[in-house]
């Protein structure tokens, strides 16, 4: 039996193919537009993968650390290391600020741990290159996407670290590459004001007349001195006992030492329902958006399509051509622009998703069911098509 | 049969371009995203030595730091020096105002004097009741004479004996005045040269040869007792305080060669040496404290104060497995390696030794030397990745 769908495509294949090619980008765009999507919840979630944390331990009553500010004592971390439950607690603090490398400066979130303790809550968990931190100062691990190199010399406040590791996809919440740095440097990071403060915050101090008394010639510099200390870090990171469940080890933790603990899933709940929840429904937003324009698109290209060629139809009809064939030639034909259009699309999108300057992740269960619902929208558009094509009148091809 | 090669060409112009859109896809579809194989980069295990090295930052300090002040409290008359001066052991470096010291002084310089003519005054009287007493002597030892011969009576002979007697007691009265005038002079000496000594510590002297590094107060200011006026280091005593996390000093003690950098002169290495490990940690910042000397002072003098980075060398441990810290990866609780066997990645645990600064971990147990193991990795890999093993990880500049 003679194909009549491929005949009619052989027919004028240039122009179905271009077509296809066409709808290709428009649902490239979607597909990306998902991959946005996805990539910023990915985003927050490798945030929380990366921390290698099974609780988040943070102030009473905040949503620390990355959605809200919190500040523990430093030394906070020992007593929950005796919790039952707890292998493993690490401080860590978070900082967002610049980083200048030279001319130009890096956003990115500059995130303070223990040097030297692999494997630990809060590490690096792998590099794609150069090493951990060793030295207790001045060294930094950075994301590729802040665009450092190994050896190179960057500021953070008024410090120079040499970068001595490369990292992947260590990012914050909001995209922004993470810069690991020792512990004790980052609490200076957060804390040290730049020199200009410090020197009339001295100055204010030795103008307060409770501070500098004539007859206590050392009480001034035990003021400043207590100015400028910061026994703070932002979350302790806890790492649970193998068999254990989260809210188990948690809860004793809120109850006495009073302190506001998360799980992965409260985490994430934070992350996804409420940092970034108003700009991926903007995203989200977007997408449903285009997929409906995609769709409408799609209908009436193929709607276009058949109309096209509405004589020929007639013809068919005139030469007793049953319903059923014309039927399926428009479907068929139809279904195959859509997966023309998909295989384009999902390599357009496949190969644009790296120039964008925030993680796109093409998932495959997305692709899967983009591919569905083109098909899915093929099939609808076409039922127009073949409702109109079904009616017209067989005289037409003589006549007109 | 034109027509029907004419479709022919059709249908080939469509498969040429329909068939390398597929297999694109189908690249595509297999070499990115989660199916795509990730790009490891391995490493073998070694057998080498490390040399496990500290690294500690501290400042530039001086080990003597000289406070000179008043002891009492007061008003600085004059301050002789400034700061950057060298002074030696000695040396005035300023005065206290001494209000009525000085004619306290005078006055007892004074009475000192008259001190001293009083007890001229009481060796002459010495003298005249001596002489009185010679005299009253003779007399006495006469009339007894004459008494045994009836030449006088016996009530003079017995008048010239108490007579003696008088004399001999207004000697002793003399000479216990002349003891009093003595003693007197002593005493004014001595309150005078209490006197002076207060002067002189109204000065401040250098105690030892040295530079000064403050001037914490100038004349006219008045002072309470014990607040520094001027500050005296010793330059060849500098040191520098530094402290080591608590984590990594085991092995710390003193004579240990160690590289200095100050942060002036970066790039700067300037041996030196342990000179000792302080008894006490610093309980607050869980940090060993060990002082610092420099081989050789570095010319000008460093600030003190300023930041320095110190790294101390310790000796070389015996061979064993080593490989890089970046393999070592955490999974489900256990510290562990991926090594590659047939190709895929097998999780091995592993137990760890020292580190060095370089990255470098002895692995003591879990793994053989010459084994290839994962270290660099485009993403996470666990026990089903599929991997693929490059130079470098896409995206890392060789």
């Amino acid at each position: 039996m003679i194909s009549l769908a491929g005949r009619d495509l052989l027919h004028s294949w240039g122009k179905f193919v271009f077509t296809g090619v066409g709808l290709g980008l428009l649902i490239g765009v979607t597909l990306s537009m998902a991959g946005i999507y996805r990539g910023m919840v990915d985003d927050a979630k490798v945030l929380l993968d990366n921390s290698g944390a099974d609780l988040w331990v943070v102030q009473q009553d905040t949503l620390g650390p990355y959605a809200e500010s919190s500040s523990l004592y430093d030394d906070t971390w020992r007593s929950i290391l005796g919790m039952s439950g707890v292998a493993r607690a690490a401080n860590v603090t978070y900082l967002t600020t610049q980083i200048r490398q030279g001319e130009h400066d890096v956003r990115a979130m500059v995130v303070g741990v223990e040097p030297g303790r692999v494997g630990e809550p809060g590490q690096p968990g792998y590099l794609a290159a150069g090493r951990q931190i060793t030295r207790g100062h001045y060294e930094a691990v950075a994301d590729i996407a802040s665009k450092f190199k190994l050896g190179d010399d960057v500021q953070i406040r008024r410090s120079h670290y040499t970068v001595v590791g490369l990292t992947r996809r260590m990012v914050s919440s909001s995209g922004d590459p993470m810069v690991f740095i020792p512990l004790k440097d980052a609490q200076e990071a957060q804390f040290l004001k730049d020199n200009d403060a410090i020197a009339q915050q001295r100055r204010r101090t030795a103008e307060n007349p409770a501070f500098n008394r004539p007859g206590t010639p050392g009480l001034l510099n035990a003021v400043i001195a207590s100015q400028s200390a910061n026994p703070f870090v932002n979350a302790v990171l806890v790492q649970i006992e193998p068999g254990r469940a989260p809210e188990e080890v948690a809860e004793p933790i809120r109850r006495w030492k009073r302190l506001q603990v998360y799980t992965r899933a409260q985490m994430e709940g934070i992350l996804v329902g409420k940092l970034i929840a108003t700009s991926a429904k903007q995203i989200g937003m977007f997408l449903v958006i285009l997929a409906v324009v995609s769709a409408a698109i799609v209908a009436f290209i193929i709607y276009t399509l058949t109309m096209g060629k509405i004589r020929e139809i007639a013809v068919l009809k005139l030469i007793g051509t049953r319903n059923r064939t014309i039927a399926g030639m428009i479907m068929q034909q139809a279904v195959g622009l859509g997966v023309i259009g998909f295989v384009v699309g999902k390599i357009a999108a496949t190969f644009w998703a790296p120039i964008f300057p925030k993680y796109v992740l093409l998932e495959p269960g997305d692709a899967a069911r983009g591919f569905a619902a083109v098909v899915v929208i093929c099939m609808l558009a076409s039922v127009l098509a073949i409702r109109a094509a079904l009616k017209v009148d067989p005289a037409e091809a003589i006549g007109g | 049969m034109k027509r029907i090669l004419s479709t022919n060409g059709r249908t080939l112009a469509l498969i040429a371009v329909l068939v390398p859109l597929l297999v694109l896809f189908i690249y595509v579809a297999l070499r990115s995203g989660p199916l795509a194989p990730i790009p490891v980069t391995v490493t073998t295990v070694e057998n080498r030595a490390i040399a496990p090295a500290l690294f500690g930052i501290g400042t530039v300090e001086s080990r003597y730091t000289h406070k000179i002040g008043s002891t009492a409290a007061g008003r600085i008359k004059r301050v002789d020096v400034q700061v950057g001066d060298q002074v030696r052991a000695g040396q005035v470096l300023g005065e206290m105002d001494p209000v009525d010291m000085d004619q306290r002084i005078a006055a007892q310089t004074s009475a000192l004097m008259r001190a001293e003519a009083a007890a001229l005054a009481a060796e002459a009287q010495v003298q005249e009741s001596s002489a009185r007493k010679a005299y009253a002597e003779k007399q006495a030892v006469r009339y007894e004479k004459l008494l045994q011969a009836h030449a006088v009576s016996e009530e003079g002979a017995s008048m010239k004996q108490q007579e003696h007697q008088i004399a001999e007691a207004g000697l002793a009265a003399a000479r216990a005045n002349l003891e009093a005038a003595r003693q007197e002079l002593t005493r004014i000496h001595a309150e005078r040269a209490g006197l002076h000594q207060q002067r002189a510590n109204l000065r401040l002297v250098a105690p030892v040869d040295g530079l000064v590094v403050a001037r914490e107060a100038d004349p006219g200011t008045t002072v309470v007792a014990g607040q520094t006026v001027v500050e005296i280091i010793d330059p060849a005593s500098l040191w520098i305080n530094v402290r080591f996390d608590q984590l990594r000093t085991s092995g710390l003690r003193a004579g240990l060669p160690v590289q200095i950098v100050l942060r002036s002169r970066a790039g700067q290495k300037l041996p030196g040496r342990v000179l000792r490990v302080e008894p006490l940690a610093d309980v607050v910042t869980e940090e060993n404290l060990a002082k610092v000397v420099f081989d050789m002072l570095p010319k000008p003098l460093p600030p003190l104060g300023e930041l320095a980075e110190v790294t101390v060398a310790l000796p070389e441990l015996p061979p064993a497995p080593v490989l890089p810290s970046a393999t070592v990866q955490r999974v489900d609780g256990q510290l562990g390696v991926w090594m590659i066997r047939d190709g895929a990645p097998h999780f091995a645990p592993v137990k760890l030794g020292t580190t060095d600064l370089d990255g470098r971990v002895q692995v003591l147990d879990g793994v053989e030397v010459g084994e290839q193991v994962v270290l660099y990795r485009h993403r996470a890999i666990d026990g089903g990745s599929r991997i693929k093993i490059v130079e470098h990880v896409p995206g890392v500049s060789p």
